[in-house]
């Protein structure tokens, strides 16, 4: 944890109410989003208890299991929850747009607009990836067939958990993890994961924090008295009331999840926000496209290539989350400058008109002298950028130490238009304060990987059919694949 | 021993088990809890009785699945353990069978069992562990495997493994508490004759089919025996002790709160989840930077007091001179919060 947020947690304390640790808010927060709160059955491997779901807080929808350990009724409970969950998921492939590619040579489509499903907290997201995991290759027909829409929730439900491990994605945000990027409270980040608790300490305060943790939790687990003495004898006797009493129980959950929403709406959404959701937008369309060509479920683990190249685009994006994140708000940048990866400074000499004339051609390079009070932890040659001009490259020549902190000579480069003389405010003015880092907002281009035919044996070599992960894929009936004995055996 | 039995008075004792150990070991540094599981008090009838019950209950869900996978396994003389196990028709010997047994008779007869060649499965062995210098016995639930001489722990645990991977919270505790019977049956037999791996056996994917799937202990073991090790000056931690410190629940709430503050707890929001006395050492700790989080400690510069990290972060407090980086780094971060909430 940076210091940062531990000043103000400690500041929390002292003061009884969470405080700010963001300006902007750091994730879209969609207009008709859907709100799921699952819970679990304690001790069973992954079986439903009930879910309350829907897009308006006024209209919660419950769905409840009456008999967790009757797997028809599991299966009941997964069309349930598919009735509600895919009409919403498909209502978004409507109306698409144009995206150039290529360097606009071509032109691709994606939706306008995706989908975005609220869950209380990351053990939410667990339960629905193993909730994915256990219908998505469900049968249609043979021994125990489902509707067809339980294995299509599976695999809705697999895309959103997995594109919920993505940094920066919002089509599957959780409502604890997104409070916690924008408030700090007074009490540790464990204590943070009731739902409850956290968005009391931001609404009202300590007080009634401490008051909200005797509340009911959010799930997916549930209390274990509850469990004891309320869930098992209405369970035993199948009692009608199960339904009001798992209703009670989860509409303080579904009210605070409305109003996490609200108090994030209330933040100004930070400028690259923007530029994510449309990230979002495309894995969607993509996953609606996969979805109507060929529909096959993702695999069990993915191969040694997918995995790889997977983790690739996790690390990619999370630096660029990163990035964005402190580009976008100068309390995020603040933690950088307190590492010296940034620092803040007065332009105190400017020459906006140098020519470069050295080369072939003579090309604008303006200098500009910073002096900063603050740590300077870069050395010459170094290529900075500022947050207010994130195309413009600034080349650090030298780095002088004076009585308050550091000079620091820069070479700009880039975002000065195309002329030798640089567009008016294109090079900051004398007197002018000047944010630079390290960080980089620039594209990242992907790590090469080798093609199919040259896969190194250390991720099962070249293909000898087929691709390495459709094996993976088969459907559960096989019985030649060694490690999964008996995945479509759920009788007890 | 006298000193342990007054310091819990009354009450009858509450027994160490691999779970009490293992988060003993997860927080080594708290003298609190050594004491009070040193002298068996019923820490969760103590916090209820200073005023803050904490819920560490188990649903009856949960336990009911564990014990229908047990009995499972068990059932036909051990039919599917030995089939998930691989082991063939070898002899089993539960030696939980008779209770009326003393505690020393039936740990006498694991010893003879265990040093005896003629079981592969011995179910319910009575193990001993040196625990802050003293003797705690062991009832594990659990099964020793013997197979080309060596013996392994065998662990029935009813969380699923899906796909080849469970939840890594119930793994890791999983694996503590094996460390523990590790150690245990070590210290009977010596180290060679007992594996560092463990083999641990629960329901596959969402069936109730079992799976058998082996874990290295190693890392376990090292830290289990460290901490361990570190726990043994409890015996002198306990004859320090005034004579009127005392856990006899008996004793007004008022009597015992001042009993818990003659021993130093040190708090950690990990303990929440751990330890029952938890809610009470949390109020406890109202206003130190541990309470925040160890993190949160560490990022603060180390100092205790959040208040004080406060009024330094202002500069209204001169830091002592062994907090002068810290200061340095504090009134930094507040400076640029301040310009950047002011800038937003």
């Amino acid at each position: 944890m940076s210091t940062l947020v531990a000043l103000a947690r400690a500041q929390a304390y002292v003061d009884g109410r969470a405080q700010p640790i963001a300006t902007v808010r750091h994730l879209h927060v969609h207009d008709r989003p859907f709100v799921l709160i699952p819970l679990a059955m304690a001790g069973e491997a992954n079986a439903p208890l009930a879910a309350m779901v829907g897009t308006a807080a006024a209209v919660p929808r419950l769905l409840v299991v009456e008999q967790p350990r009757n797997r028809d009724e599991r299966f009941a409970f997964a069309a349930g929850l598919a009735g509600h969950l895919v009409p919403y998921l498909e209502s978004f492939a409507g109306e698409t747009e144009a995206v150039a590619v290529d360097r606009g040579r071509d032109v691709r489509y994606r939706f306008v607009d995706a989908p975005q499903v609220w869950v209380p907290n990351p053990g939410g997201v667990d339960f629905l990836r193993l909730f994915g995991r256990s219908t998505r290759f469900r049968r249609v027909d043979g021994d125990h067939p489902v509707p067809a829409s339980v294995p299509l929730l599976g695999r809705w439900l697999t895309f959103l958990t997995g594109s919920a491990e993505v940094p920066g994605s919002a089509l599957l945000p959780t409502a604890v993890q997104a409070l916690m990027m924008h408030w700090a409270t007074g009490q540790s980040g464990a204590e943070d994961n009731h739902l409850g608790s956290l968005l009391a300490w931001i609404e009202s305060g300590a007080a009634a924090a401490r008051e909200a943790e005797r509340g009911p939790v959010a799930g997916p687990s549930t209390d274990p008295d509850f469990d004891n003495h309320v869930l098992a004898p209405l369970i035993a006797n199948s009692d009608p009331g199960l339904r009001k009493v798992l209703h009670e129980l989860l509409l303080p959950t579904w009210a605070a999840m409305w109003r996490a929403l609200d108090l994030l709406r209330g933040l100004p959404p930070g400028d690259r926000v923007g530029s994510r959701w449309d990230g979002d937008r495309d894995a969607y369309s993509a996953y609606v496209q996969h979805l109507a060509e060929d529909g096959a479920p993702q695999p069990r683990r993915d191969g040694a290539v997918a995995a790889a190249a997977r983790l690739q685009r996790l690390e990619n994006a999370a630096a660029r989350y990163a990035v964005q994140r402190a580009f976008d708000d100068p309390l995020v940048m603040a933690e950088y400058r307190l590492s010296g990866a940034a620092f803040g400074g007065v332009v105190t000499l400017a020459d906006p008109d140098r020519v470069d004339d050295t080369g072939k051609r003579p090309v604008l390079r303006p200098r500009i002298m910073v002096a900063t009070t603050e740590t300077v932890r870069v050395e010459a040659g170094a290529s900075l950028t500022s947050p207010a001009r994130p195309a413009q490259k600034a080349k650090v020549i030298s780095v002088t130490a004076t009585a308050t902190g550091y000079d620091v000579l820069l070479e700009l480069s880039g975002g000065m238009g195309r002329k030798l003389v640089a567009e008016p405010g294109s090079v900051p003015l004398v007197g002018e304060t000047v944010l630079l880092t390290t960080l980089s907002d620039a594209y990242r281009p992907g790590a090469a990987f080798p093609e199919p035919a040259d896969t190194p044996w250390t991720h099962g070599g070249p293909p000898p059919l087929s691709t390495d992960s459709s094996s993976d894929s088969s459907s559960d009936s096989s019985s030649d694949s060694s490690t999964d004995s008996s995945p479509d055996s759920d009788d007890e | 021993m006298n000193q342990i039995d007054r310091l819990r008075g009354s009450t009858p004792a509450k027994r160490h088990n691999a779970r009490t150990i293992a988060a003993l070991t997860g927080n080594p540094g708290c003298s609190r809890r050594a004491v009070l599981d040193a002298a068996g008090v019923d820490k969760v009838a103590l916090a209820a009785r200073v005023g803050y019950p904490g819920s560490f209950g188990q649903s009856r869900f949960a336990l009911a699945r564990g014990n229908a996978f047990e009995a499972m396994l068990k059932a036909d003389d051990c039919a599917l353990l030995r089939s998930v196990l691989d082991v063939g028709m070898v002899g089993y010997q539960d030696l939980g069978a008779d209770l009326d047994d003393t505690l020393t008779g039936r740990h006498g007869r694991t010893r003879e069992l265990l040093f005896s060649e003629r079981s592969a499965l011995i179910d319910h062995p009575l193990l001993t562990l040196d625990v802050a210098g003293q003797t705690v016995f062991l009832e594990p639930d659990l099964i020793a495997l013997r197979s080309e001489g060596r013996l392994r722990v065998v662990e029935i645990k009813s969380f699923a493994i899906v796909d080849g991977q469970a939840d890594a919270a119930a793994v890791s505790a999983a694996a503590v508490q094996a460390a523990v019977y590790v150690l245990a049956l070590r210290a009977l037999l010596g180290d060679d004759r007992v594996s560092h791996e463990v083999v641990l056996v629960c329901p596959e994917n969402f069936s109730f089919q079992p799976v058998a799937v082996v874990l290295d202990v190693r890392k376990q073991l090292s830290t289990l025996r460290r901490q361990l090790s570190r726990l043994s000056s409890v015996a002198t931690l306990i004859a320090a002790l005034p004579p009127s410190v005392s856990f006899d629940l008996a004793l007004p709430p008022s009597a015992l709160v001042s009993s818990l503050a003659a021993i130093d707890a040190r708090y950690a929001p990990e303990c929440l989840s751990s330890c029952e006395m938890s809610v009470y050492c949390r109020e406890e700790a109202a206003g130190s930077t541990a309470a925040l989080g160890r993190s949160v400690r560490e990022s603060l510069g180390g100092i205790e007091e959040v208040a004080l990290a406060l009024d330094i972060a202002r500069g209204v407090v001169s830091p002592e001179p062994e907090q002068a980086e810290a200061a340095t780094l504090l009134r930094q971060a507040a400076r640029l919060r301040a310009e950047a909430l002011g800038a937003g």
